[in-house]
């Protein structure tokens, strides 16, 4: 037994040395922006950038408008599956998995071959083109809004809710608004920050249809020509994305929590 | 790209119908509306337009040339060198994830230790795509922390041994950096699923720990290990931003090629390209197929 302990020891160290050294190199490299000594300069540098403050809002707003969409199309149409077409479930669940199969990459050139023209020209217009890139974000996340959604459905017994709040007069939006949705927050949540957490950074598609507007391209581009900015933001954006991985954790019953596995796209 | 093989789709308690009433059943459907028009508008019709593109010439009429020109070596070319780095590092990520999770697992190890690698693995899968690329720059790049450390200190000149980040290896390695934590987080449940009453009873059998595993650990784990690595493939398949930033383009992935494709007609041939696009959304239906078929089977074991 010893000896299993020894390997068991072996891994986890090595995997935390792979793990460590690139932040740990970032981290170092984030302070040596003035010569010679260490100093937070970097980070001053970044937060003096217009360009990243600016994108970032617009990404964060992207990303809220995309929970929105998501949680209105999704929340409304899992109840109704329970309530009234459980034959339809795995279809529905189905269709939320197809996401899975198509690369960002394939994704963004559909969206834009589809809608550069023809009957709906979205990207003729700033905000048809905001909109089609919050569409495309919902379209990733499907799968774990729905997965996150149904959790929580699963947890509470929707049906019997339901009927109890209509034996009692109650109207639809107040069972939705007043029964279902409270029953639902953890998993809505969880479901708002994951979603937030691929928002934020995502390069492939913001960069084909808003570029550098949005966040992931602007780090990109600070990248291309300014290091040790470019190193504060590397920093800042793993922050980033631990707050929201914690957020997750700390909302999250089962539902979210197995959202956390989720990733944005690469 | 995710999965977890233990949510059983907690389809277990599949709630009963209400009670009949009044409406009939087949106006049920409409409540799915708003849900299926979005689905249409912004998931089939880009997939399709891509399909159809692929099958049309310049001018619209039906022709199979674009399908014939996949098998030309530059675009096989392409498949085959994204192929090679997902098969690559879902192998390397899920052997050294299977035996990080076990070890996480197995015991001997502080809970807390557990708990924070578990977390870490959570943010690690998640962080991908550009500030990873450029993580690794600043480690692994010519000038970076590690490649200088080895060489002043160590007197390894990785350069001069002709490594570089830009190449398939370095791509590698830093692609690893989001495969290896979700294969810990995909596998973990499974191993967890592990019973001690099999191992005991293997043990009380007279069975040493390499018989144990030989006969009842690894088959039962067969089905989740595959699956995981197939759901890492895919996850590497796709990749794009990660490779870009990197090599700055100058790998031939199938993702960058589509990229500089939508960017600028490298192909010359618009046609080309859709159907160069629809052929990865191929190659990823065959391989979640696989993996839901493996998914399946492993929860045969697993489940209570």
């Amino acid at each position: 037994m010893k000896k299993n302990v020894f390997w068991n020891w072996l891994w986890i160290i090595i995997s935390l040395v792979y793990f460590f050294i690139p932040l740990y190199a970032t981290f170092n490299f984030s302070l040596k922006a003035r010569k010679g000594e260490l100093s937070l300069l970097a980070y001053q540098q970044m937060m003096e950038d217009p360009r990243i403050l600016r994108s970032l809002i617009f990404s964060t707003q992207i990303g809220l408008l995309t929970i929105l969409l998501g949680l209105l199309l999704m929340v409304p149409t899992v109840y109704w599956v329970r309530l009234k077409a459980p034959r339809l479930r795995p279809v529905i669940e189905f269709i939320s998995l197809l996401p899975f199969v198509i690369p960002a990459i394939v994704l963004v050139f559909g969206l834009i071959r589809t809608y550069s023209g023809g009957l709906f020209p979205l990207t003729n217009t700033y905000t048809g083109t905001n909109f089609l890139l919050i569409a495309g974000y919902v379209v990733i996340g499907l799968p774990y809004l729905y997965r996150s959604v149904d959790a929580g459905m699963s947890a509470i017994d929707v049906i019997t809710l339901t009927e109890a709040a209509q034996s009692l007069g109650a109207s639809w939006t107040t069972i939705m608004f007043r029964v279902i949705i409270p029953n639902l927050r953890s998993a809505m949540l969880g479901a708002a920050f994951l979603t937030l957490a691929i928002v934020l950074g995502e390069f492939t598609v913001a960069t084909f249809l808003v570029g550098l507007k949005a966040f992931g391209p602007v780090i990109w581009q600070v990248g291309q020509n300014r290091a040790y900015e470019a190193s504060a933001l590397v920093i800042i954006s793993f922050i980033i994305t631990w707050v929201l991985m914690g957020l997750i954790n700390y909302v999250g019953r089962r539902g979210a929590a197995d959202g956390s596995i989720a990733a944005g796209p690469r | 790209m995710s999965n977890n093989v233990h949510t059983v789709a907690s389809g277990g308690n599949r709630p009963k119908p209400l009670s009949p009433r009044k409406s009939p059943p087949s106006f049920a459907w409409v409540g799915l509306l708003p849900f299926l028009v979005f689905v249409v508008l912004f998931l089939f019709l880009p997939s399709l337009s891509l399909f159809i593109g692929g099958f049309q010439d310049p001018k619209g009429n039906f022709t199979l040339e674009n399908i014939r020109g996949l098998f030309t070596p530059f675009i096989l070319n392409a498949y085959w060198v994204t192929i090679k780095i997902s098969f690559a590092t879902a192998v390397m990520g899920g052997i050294v994830g299977f035996f990080l999770a076990y070890a996480l697992v197995a015991g001997g190890v502080p809970h807390w230790v557990r708990s924070s690698l578990m977390t870490f693995c959570g943010v690690a899968s998640n962080f991908a795509g550009v500030p990873l690329a450029q993580a690794f720059i600043f480690t692994l790049g010519r000038v970076g922390l590690l490649t200088i450390f080895l060489r002043e200190v160590l007197n390894i000149d990785l350069y001069a041994q002709g490594f570089t980040l830009y190449s398939f290896w370095g791509l590698s390695v830093t692609y690893l950096y989001f495969q290896l934590p979700l294969m810990v987080l995909i596998i973990t449940p499974p191993i967890e699923g592990l019973r001690r009453e099999w191992r005991e009873a293997a043990e009380n059998l007279g069975a040493t720990p390499s018989q144990y595993w030989w006969h009842v650990g690894i088959p039962v784990l067969m089905p989740s290990l595959l699956g995981s690595m197939i759901l890492l493939f895919g996850n590497a398949f796709g990749a794009y931003a990660t490779a870009l930033s990197l090599t700055g383009g100058l790998i031939n992935l199938v993702t960058i090629l589509i990229g500089s494709q939508i960017k600028g007609d490298v192909l010359h041939n618009p046609n080309l390209g859709y159907a160069l696009a629809f052929g990865m959304v191929v190659v990823m239906a065959v391989v979640m197929s696989i993996y839901y078929a493996l998914r399946r089977r492993s929860e045969y074991w697993l489940k209570q």
